[in-house]
């Protein structure tokens, strides 16, 4: 039997998106020397938003990238075959402070792929992970998030469904599926 | 779709639309990838690919050795000129004995048409062909329809000139497939000793006269006079084919029309293209040279993934 319960909802992720952004703040003060690169697919919606979040508190622009992982994969031919989506990093790592921003922390291979990736554009002087959802007990890589929204416990069957206004839905869903 | 329907490319003629846009889609991720301080991603570092050319090349040899090498895969080299080719050794026997140490992908030139599409049916390992004979040149029709999508924004009812020699060019060939499949018009023009007579079969135009193929033309696609395939007399000297079909500013301006001038190369400069065109603003024949590479890692890293 399949048991779908919700994660979040609008005004929860709105909440957990403030709070993260504040724990930014917290550790980056003004983000002089910090960037914050977004993970594709869906890691670039909660960029914008932390993005637009943090521009509004501050009141100012921060630096931002997205970065596709999909040529960084160890796995990518055992999967699903994966298209390879945008990258855009208009700046160079070196010395800064990178902040990864993706949805959910699931095995950690992506967030490896990414910090090769990121290595590509510089040494950055260091790396931090900003997840919405830490899944707990599913990792493959000794990979562990700086900031979370929410951890769960999860197994590797179940799954997390992300719907959010910018893939075209009418509302901000975030659901937990156990098979 | 997101992978392509063969473990070969051998031409364009049998790659679907889906197809054609999957490979400049992914080229485009791999144009950004080559503007990154380091230009390099590992997803091939699995593979070792050979480069086997049975044919001279200068930039289509070393586009697949660089495009391999940003790819991370292995890579040996092999010239028919300095191997056992010269002492009597078949084609599939030389193929065969460089797969059996486990080669995944073998990048092929040959003299003869249709050689890269024998090996490819005798062998597991994907081929890519680097140009057979006068027969086709996949990656080049790719790169020079890539690359005038890149400088015209479309390709879809442009006018595509292909001027020159047409007898001996697989590049004209794969370039009337692609340009057609992506929805472009092209015309072919030349002296008539160098249009075959099978190729108005294509759908093409066909012209004689060089002005009126600029007047018509978005873009003219200036081929080489390929003088090593030049035993038999096509025109009386290169300096009549110069003074006909070559193509310089004084021309270009009578016309008083932007054309883009392309070139697969090597040009011969003073003969079908002068360098006061080819160096001019309007040429985006470098930017041919530089697209080989990110097309060229779009089509191996692609054909990687039917090899799951």
């Amino acid at each position: 039997m399949t048991n779908k319960s919700r994660l979040f909802n609008k005004e929860r992720l709105e909440i957990t998106i403030n709070r993260l952004c504040h724990q930014l703040i917290e550790n980056h003060n003004n983000f002089e020397n910090t960037v914050l690169i977004g993970l594709q697919p869906r890691g670039i919606y909660f960029l914008d938003r932390i993005k637009k979040n943090i521009n509004n508190i501050l009141n100012k622009e921060i630096e931002t990238g997205i970065l596709d992982t999909t040529f960084y994969r160890d796995d990518f031919r055992s999967n699903e075959i994966p298209k390879a989506r945008e990258t855009l990093i208009p700046f160079l790592v070196d010395d800064k402070n990178v902040v990864i921003i993706d949805d959910v922390l699931f095995t950690g291979r992506t967030v490896r792929s990414a910090m090769e990736g990121i290595m590509n554009f510089g040494r950055p002087n260091k790396i931090e992970l900003l997840v919405l959802i830490d899944r707990k007990y599913t990792r493959d890589i000794p990979v562990e998030p700086t900031y979370c929204g929410i951890k769960i416990n999860t197994i590797t069957s179940d799954r997390i469904e992300v719907n959010l206004a910018e893939q075209g839905f009418d509302k901000d869903n975030i659901w937990i599926i156990n098979k | 779709m997101d992978k392509l329907l063969s473990k070969d490319l051998l031409g364009i003629r049998n790659l679907s639309v889906e197809e054609i846009k999957l490979i400049f889609d992914t080229a485009d991720k791999f144009k950004e990838v080559l503007n990154r301080p380091i230009k390099k991603v590992p997803s091939l570092r699995h593979l070792t690919i050979a480069n086997v050319f049975f044919e001279n090349s200068t930039r289509t040899k070393l586009s697949f050795e660089l495009a391999q090498k940003r790819l991370s895969a292995d890579i040996i080299n092999f010239s028919s000129s300095v191997s056992s080719v010269k002492k009597g050794e078949s084609l599939l026997d030389t193929i065969n004995n460089i797969l059996v140490m486990k080669v995944d992908m073998i990048v092929m030139r040959h003299p003869n048409p249709g050689a890269p599409h024998f090996v490819a049916k005798n062998i597991d390992a994907s081929v890519v062909n680097a140009g057979d004979g006068t027969h086709e040149h996949p990656t080049q029709a790719l790169l020079d329809s890539y690359t005038i999508r890149e400088k015209l924004g479309k390709i879809k009812n442009k006018k595509i000139a292909i001027i020159g020699d047409i007898a001996h060019s697989r590049v004209a060939i794969s370039n009337i497939y692609a340009l057609q499949k992506l929805g472009a018009k092209v015309m072919l023009c030349g002296p008539s000793t160098l249009i075959p007579k099978y190729i108005s079969s294509m759908g093409v135009q066909i012209e004689n006269n060089i002005e009126n193929a600029l007047k018509w033309c978005d873009v003219a696609n200036v081929l080489r006079i390929q003088l090593e395939r030049q035993k038999d007399k096509f025109f009386p000297s290169l300096r009549e084919y110069s003074l006909y079909y070559g193509i310089n500013k004084k021309l270009l301006e009578k016309i008083n029309k932007d054309i883009v001038i392309m070139h697969p190369g090597p040009i011969n400069r003073g003969v079908e293209l002068n360098s006061d065109v080819a160096d001019s603003n309007n040429s985006i024949i470098l930017d041919q040279v530089e697209n080989g590479v990110a097309i060229r890692m779009a089509v191996m890293y692609l054909l990687s993934l039917n090899k799951v």
